[in-house]
């Protein structure tokens, strides 16, 4: 194949795929100004007169600033532990293996293979025995404990990309192991850190079953308040899809702010 | 080593910052908080707006709110309550629950009303379904019943009537001659997606009405009896002949949009429905609409279904008093009045009082309002079936175990209305699996 004729064919893969996975969310952004009925007209409306009644509605039936602040501080606090407690395992893992730690990293890994329901049970119970429940330190310490696995995982590759002889190197100049990590080694992964974080912020700030369980009113995030314009008895498309645009609204601007990171963490150290 | 202080300075600020909002419900002292668990429907929507009435009257108490999906709702509240987490302090919870939940001693009683509360007012059948041996354990927020919705201009069209109360035979005269899917117009819609509260609840009352029940005196599970397969095979056949496409992925909401939208010549559902198909802002069908009682088949009882939206208050709260008052508040006659005068009558909570039915500012605004008081009253949960049963519930059998039950049936039902399965087939497997768990749980040997 001429390479004109394969650019073509990447150019036309590459547009068809963005398109179709942006369509859901133009598809939401659409319905949001739509009326109820419009929203469930069969066939579909395309044309409308757009109104502005399913964000008023939203706003004057939830605190959504309330919601949203929940959101940022529980992601944001939670990356922040998980990297913090990341960091230091998967430095030893990536530099001073044992002959347990494939094993080690692998169980950690099995742990999200697990039905979160299947712990519900308990983890209520510690919640409540704790006095957790309800709470955002709860939450935080949940999706620390929940990230936790992927951040080490995600770390770990990063930091095996980081050439061993520099960080022997600074040994050999007397470096102690802290300054070893803080001076060398975290501004060399500095790519990956930022995309694992950018990437555990994101798991937060989508994560809702935890947040459902173990939230009522007082630390409940964005995703109880999408939940909460879902109706059995009633149409609710129209303000469930308002609601859903302000919930990711947020997120979707941060990841769009900082998707050259993101690309140049996750491809860091692809091409040597 | 500025680098170092920027990290750590960076990590010690977010924490602290998380901390600080973390402590920031600071809770105002003698001030009682309850925290309010319910779903969004459109009675509750109004009751959170005009809940700041309740508050301005009881400055003591403040209402937090926890609007959730219905069955995040249910697992949420019952995680809750089986732990003893203490997290809500009034719950909204239904027929089916209550009296499994006060059998638990979940929920705590409402033995002394006051006088003003009037309780002799609410409705028989909801007041016996909210009941657990003799004594109240929640308070009606809402109730409702089944009935027949339709086209009036569709049914004139056909040269034919629709009765007061039909019977399913002549629903399907008239289905079958209103049905023009080339115009998408469909004869009747009905409940097809699976769910012991969506396709079941329906079905339920179907089979009632055709004979059958689920189980019988000694909890015999009757899922393969003749009963159930006529009334199967009948709704299979109206749905497949008559219906809308893809009608087994087709519940409440979706049939109630098809209907406002002018698809359904007849849709049989929940008596809430009246209101919102009789609302011009979201129903196209408001001026031609027509109400009549949900049909019968050869057992004339069981074809209206009973269910109740109603407030409960958990045994784990420790704020009995404030809770209750909350509770008395948003089903007394003076709350259905505030929702009267402030957002019109026809937005009163339909189908818990008899006052409310003898209110004529509430009979002309909604014109369907007697034919809602007829179905709940005829609605009865214990003498439902043709043959005796051990169960209490019209269009769910009231034990724990139902939910599992009514689900799995309704896979099987959904199941043979797109083919996968014969109805005898469907009927088999529901029937095994309802024994095998009726087994398991102990009601057989």
């Amino acid at each position: 194949m001429s390479s004109a004729k394969s650019g073509v064919l990447s150019f036309v893969l590459g547009w068809g795929a963005a398109l179709l996975l942006f369509f859901p969310i133009l598809w939401m952004l659409l319905t949001g100004f739509k009326t109820e009925v419009e929203a469930i007209a069969t066939p579909p409306t395309l044309f409308f007169s757009p109104t502005m009644e399913n964000y008023q509605a939203v706003f004057q039936r939830a605190d959504y600033l309330s919601f949203a602040i929940n959101s940022v501080v529980v992601s944001v606090v939670a990356t922040a532990l998980a990297i913090l407690i990341a960091v230091p395992a998967a430095y030893v893992m990536a530099f001073f293996p044992t002959k347990r730690t494939r094993g080690t990293l692998l169980w950690m890994l099995s742990t999200k293979m697990m039905p979160p329901v299947g712990v519900l049970v308990p983890m209520y119970l510690l919640f409540r025995d704790f006095g957790l429940l309800d709470t955002l330190t709860g939450l935080v310490i949940i999706y620390t404990l929940m990230n936790l696995p992927i951040v080490i995982w995600m770390l770990y590759t990063f930091f095996k990309e980081v050439p061993p002889e520099i960080l022997e190197a600074g040994r050999m100049d007397g470096a102690r192991a802290k300054q070893e990590v803080t001076l060398l080694l975290l501004p060399l992964a500095l790519p990956g850190i930022a995309s694992t974080s950018l990437l555990s912020i994101i798991l937060c700030w989508n994560e809702a079953f935890w947040s459902l369980n173990l939230s009522a009113h007082n630390a409940a995030p964005l995703t109880a308040f999408i939940a909460s314009f879902s109706s059995p008895e009633g149409l609710f498309w129209a303000k469930l899809s308002a609601a859903s645009t302000l919930a990711i609204a947020p997120i979707l601007v941060f990841g769009w702010m900082s998707q050259r990171q993101l690309v140049r963490g996750l491809t860091f150290g692809a091409v040597k | 080593m500025n680098k170092k202080t920027r990290i750590l300075g960076l990590l010690a600020t977010t924490v602290l910052a998380g901390t600080i909002l973390a402590g920031t419900t600071v809770v105002q002292a003698q001030q009682t908080r309850l925290t309010v668990a319910t779903v969004n429907n459109g009675d509750m929507i109004v009751m959170q707006k005009l809940s700041s009435r309740f508050e301005q009257a009881n400055p003591d108490i403040k209402l937090d709110w926890v609007v959730l999906e219905e069955n995040v709702l249910r697992q949420r509240v019952t995680t809750d309550i089986a732990t003893k987490g203490g997290q809500y302090d009034v719950l909204t919870i239904g027929t089916y629950e209550v009296p499994i939940w006060a059998k638990q001693g979940w929920i705590k009683k409402f033995d002394n009303l006051s006088a003003d509360y009037d309780v002799a007012d609410v409705l028989k059948p909801v007041r016996e379904g909210l009941s657990y041996e003799g004594t109240l354990y929640a308070l009606p927020f809402y109730a409702e019943s089944s009935m027949t919705y339709y086209r009036t201009d569709l049914v004139q069209k056909t040269g034919l009537t629709m009765p007061e109360r039909p019977t399913y035979d002549q629903i399907k005269e008239i289905a079958s001659k209103i049905h023009d899917p080339a115009n998408q117009v469909y004869g009747i819609c009905l409940r097809g997606k699976p769910g012991w509260g969506e396709n079941m609840a329906f079905l339920s009352t179907m089979v009632n009405t055709f004979g059958g029940q689920w189980f019988d005196k000694d909890w015999n599970t009757k899922i393969e009896s003749p009963e159930w397969k006529q009334a199967v095979s009948f709704y299979i056949d109206l749905l497949k002949n008559y219906g809308p496409p893809g009608a087994s992925s087709n519940g409440f909401n979706e049939n109630l949009a098809m209907f406002s939208n002018g698809q359904c010549g007849i849709w049989i559902d929940a008596t809430v429905a009246a209101g919102m198909v009789f609302n011009p802002a979201t129903s196209k069908v408001s001026d031609k609409l027509g109400f009549a009682q949900a049909p019968v088949a050869s057992w004339p009882k069981g074809s209206n279904w009973l269910w109740s939206w109603a407030l409960a208050v958990p045994e784990s709260s420790k704020k009995e008093a404030a809770a209750k008052k909350f509770v008395t508040w948003a089903t007394s006659k003076e709350y259905i009045k505030l929702v009267g005068e402030t957002e019109g009558w026809v937005s009163a909570p339909p189908g818990t009082r008899a006052s409310t039915y003898d209110n004529k500012q509430y009979v002309e605004a909604a014109p369907f309002a007697k034919f809602v008081e007829q179905a709940i009253e005829t609605a009865d949960p214990i003498n439902t079936t043709k043959n005796p049963k051990s169960y209490v519930g019209v269009q769910f059998a009231g034990i724990p175990e139902f939910q599992a039950i009514g689900t799995q049936t309704g896979q099987t039902m959904a199941a043979a209305l797109t083919g996968q399965m014969t109805v005898d087939q469907a009927l088999k497997t529901a029937q095994s699996a309802a024994e095998r768990a009726m087994r398991q749980a102990g009601y057989k040997k």
